[in-house]
């Protein structure tokens, strides 16, 4: 049993991790690490790979990935500007100098438990939260998991990835790169070639996971990259909803984290997958610092009547490049996108959805919510493509901008793409700014200004909030005041 | 003579500009507790305009006089502090928050009330109790609540839902821009039937309107009829039906 008078709640430890408007996880951890010299070449990732004793496939992967990706270009399509990315200056792994089986918590570095519980996140068992497990990792490394015995009685397997490479090499073999192949698109190759950690989750048939599911990331090393790696796999009947959730410290120079999250349902399963990050975004004024943030998230809804649900509140990173998708396979399977995306200070979002229906009589939902204040600069760019077997096909697509000040800006780009006429797709969009008359409104009431700003905002994005599990959402809700505060005069 | 609930002396108010347009030209009105004020007058006389000075609408600047509530100037004080301290205005319009929950709206600033009186703030289930008792009284159907604030209400209800918020904040003084517009006739006695039911000897309602028949409901103890910017007559309640009959030109004539 678990002694739950010291469990703390969710809502309880999240509330102190939002609890400053002044990014406060701006820290470093003082903790001896081992990382590799910078740069990137085949003998790189033959030492990494080799230090993880990975199994050959999985070499061959990341060569193959590597040799793909030395012949791609970055993208430049996407509408943010950076300077170039310099990968041969970049440590691609970082990992607490520790042993390399963690037999229980008490070998991971106190230190790094600190981290955690500063974060909010404690990882002890007297102290864990009592109704979500979680994974935490640091840099490049997954330090530790909780209720992974609990989890394992329900015949839910959650580890670190690289756990996962040891004891379930053939669900690894069979399931990694099938969603997202290792030349999708640069970061993705770059990912695929050096990804060091991250979580793996299996739910056998029939099974519904009995609590949240999350993994918490935490870059600590100023030059490093992280590049981690989730796998997510639902059987036959099963459902899972699992939360994710970022932080890094402030530096004066860029990180850059270029993950890969791959999603697979078979049929009638259902997986619904949250993320919350607020990855520290550069300095306000200067727009110097902050974190890269480009990821391929991708769902595959392999089985018929399957359902992947992405639901996404972005309010941090100097720059996110990002498109969580679902590539509808299964007949009748359902794809979901619900978005939030707070860019203020000199933040820039270039992020959207893409639903590809490939069987008949799927269904797409993309509801996303874009807030630009200060100077930050907002991108929404969709796709919906229809294949020609998917007849029946729907898709419904709403857009809304809400500008917050004078110089912020907000744009939209849905691309559409049907080979199937019997496809029914509807499109909506709209761009508002907070009125004054509305502010007056509420004021009038005995409401403060500031409450008024973030009442109105969060009711611009309540379809999104509802659809994170509770605590979540009201952790949300604070977040996205906590970032305007500044920001709304 | 007991001491007024609200004083407004020679007030003059109206855009900054440029160019700068006065509204109001020097306007001057006493309510003390327990009386029911009415207000009156054409189109674009300056009603709407005062009741939003004396809110702190943003839009106008005042250039003269001041406006004493509770012993205490409002002007200077930011709107929510106006709000808390008991002054409460029914809009003529009442604006949409989308998303936002109508009951969660009033629970926050029912406790910013709350607070600002020293009472106990209310939790979501108290709250609700009393919130279910106010609506009933203004058979206002349960899914109101969960609606965004006035979100797609119709003018009607979105005038109910204005008296709803009243009795939230059971205000010391309740301004009321035409909130019998829009009604029903079943509706026009529901509401004022709510305002009725709020009134005390410690409060007053200042009225805003174009008709007699809401006066018919709640009678009120002076009429003043606002032309131009300023308040050119003032009476009982018969000034009100001399208006109906009669019109407003024979006031300037
Ligand atoms: N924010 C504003 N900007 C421009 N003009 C304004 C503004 N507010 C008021 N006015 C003008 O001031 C005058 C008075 O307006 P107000 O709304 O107070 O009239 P009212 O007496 O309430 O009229 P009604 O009976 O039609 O409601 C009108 O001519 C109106 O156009
Ligand atoms: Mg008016």
């Amino acid at each position: 049993m678990e002694n739950k008078e010291n469990e703390t709640t969710a809502t309880e430890t999240l509330t102190e991790t939002y609890g400053a408007s002044e990014y406060k996880y701006g820290f470093t951890t003082p903790v001896e690490m081992e990382a590799f010299t910078r740069g990137l070449s085949e003998d790189t990732i033959r030492a990494l790979s080799e230090k993880k004793e990975e199994p050959p496939f999985l070499l061959d992967f990341r060569l193959k990935a590597y040799r793909k990706w030395l012949t791609m270009k970055e993208p430049e399509w996407a509408h943010v500007n950076y300077p170039p990315i310099d990968y041969q200056n970049i440590a691609y792994f970082v990992k607490p100098k520790q042993k390399p089986q963690l037999a229980g918590l008490d070998e991971v570095d106190p230190e790094i438990l600190k981290t955690f519980e500063r974060l909010g996140i404690p990882l002890d068992e007297q102290k864990k939260l009592a109704n979500v497990a979680v994974d935490a990792v640091f840099d490049s490394v997954s330090v530790a998991t909780t209720h992974k015995k609990k989890l394992l009685e329900h015949g839910v397997i959650f580890c670190s990835i690289s756990e996962a490479v040891r004891e379930y090499p053939e669900l690894i073999e069979e399931y990694l790169g099938s969603v997202v192949p290792i030349g999708d698109n640069f970061y993705a190759a770059l990912n695929s070639a050096v990804f060091t950690d991250g979580s793996f989750v299996f739910i056998p048939p029939g099974t519904r996971c009995p609590m949240e599911l999350s993994t918490y990331f935490r870059i600590n090393t100023e030059e490093s990259g992280q590049f981690e790696r989730t796998l997510i796999v639902c059987s036959e009947d099963s459902y899972v909803s699992y939360l994710e959730g970022c932080t890094a410290p402030k530096f004066d120079t860029n990180q850059l984290h270029a993950a890969v999250v791959e999603l697979v349902t078979l049929d009638n399963a259902e997986i619904k997958y949250s993320t919350v990050q607020n990855w520290y975004s550069g300095d306000p004024e200067t727009g110097k610092g902050g974190i890269y943030n480009f990821v391929t998230k991708r769902g595959l809804c392999k089985g018929r009547n399957s359902k992947i649900s992405w639901t996404q509140v972005e309010t941090g990173s100097s720059i996110t490049w990002k498109y969580p998708s679902c590539v509808l396979q299964g007949d009748g399977s359902i794809g979901e996108f619900y978005s939030v995306a707070l860019v203020n200070g000199h933040m820039q979002a270039d992020t959207g959805t893409k639903m590809i229906h490939l069987g008949r009589d799927t269904k797409s939902r993309i509801i996303s919510k874009g807030i630009s204040a200060d100077h930050g600069s907002n991108a929404y760019r969709g796709l919906v493509r229809i294949g020609k077997n998917a007849a029946g096909a729907r898709n419904f697509s709403q857009c809304d901008s809400m500008l917050v000040g004078a110089q912020s800006s907000a744009h939209t780009f849905p691309y559409l793409e049907a080979a199937n006429d019997e496809a029914v797709i509807e499109h909506e969009a709209s761009t508002s700014k907070i009125s004054e008359d509305q502010l007056f409104y509420l004021e009038s009431r005995g409401i403060s200004r500031e409450e008024s700003v973030s009442m109105i905002l969060n009711g611009f994005c309540r379809e999104v909030f509802q659809q994170l599990p509770m605590e979540f959402a009201v952790e949300a809700q604070k977040l996205l005041t906590l970032k305007l505060e500044n920001s709304v005069g | 003579m007991t001491t007024p609930l609200l004083q407004i002396t020679n007030l003059r108010a109206g855009l900054a500009g440029p160019p700068p347009v006065e509204i109001l030209k020097g306007i001057s009105l006493t309510i003390h507790p327990g009386e029911v004020h009415a207000i009156m007058g054409p189109n674009g006389s300056g009603k709407s305009t005062l009741s939003k000075v004396a809110a702190g609408h943003p839009d106008y600047t005042v250039t003269g006089g001041d406006v004493v509530f509770m012993g205490e100037s409002l002007l200077g004080m930011e709107p929510d502090a106006r709000a808390r301290k008991g002054l409460f205005l029914g809009f003529q319009y009442p604006v949409e928050i989308p998303g936002v929950s109508n009951a969660e709206f009033l629970r926050i600033a029912g406790n910013a009330r709350r607070r600002e009186r020293g009472e106990e703030e209310l939790d979501p289930f108290d709250f609700q109790e009393l919130l279910d008792q106010h609506m009933k009284n203004l058979d206002m159907d349960a899914r109101f609540k969960e609606r965004g604030v006035n979100e797609g209400f119709s003018g009607g209800e979105k005038k109910r839902n204005e008296i709803l918020q009243m009795a939230v904040l059971d205000p010391a003084l309740a301004i009321l821009d035409e909130t019998d517009s829009g009604l029903d006739v079943d509706a026009l006695k529901i509401v004022s039937k709510g305002i009725n039911a709020l009134r005390r000897p410690d409060n007053a309602v200042l009225l805003i309107t174009h008709y007699q028949r809401l006066l018919d409901y709640v009678q009120p103890d002076f009429v003043h009829i606002l032309m131009n910017g300023k308040i050119l007559k003032s009476g009982d309640k018969s000034l009100a039906l001399e208006v109906e009959t009669r019109g407003y030109d024979w006031l300037v004539a």
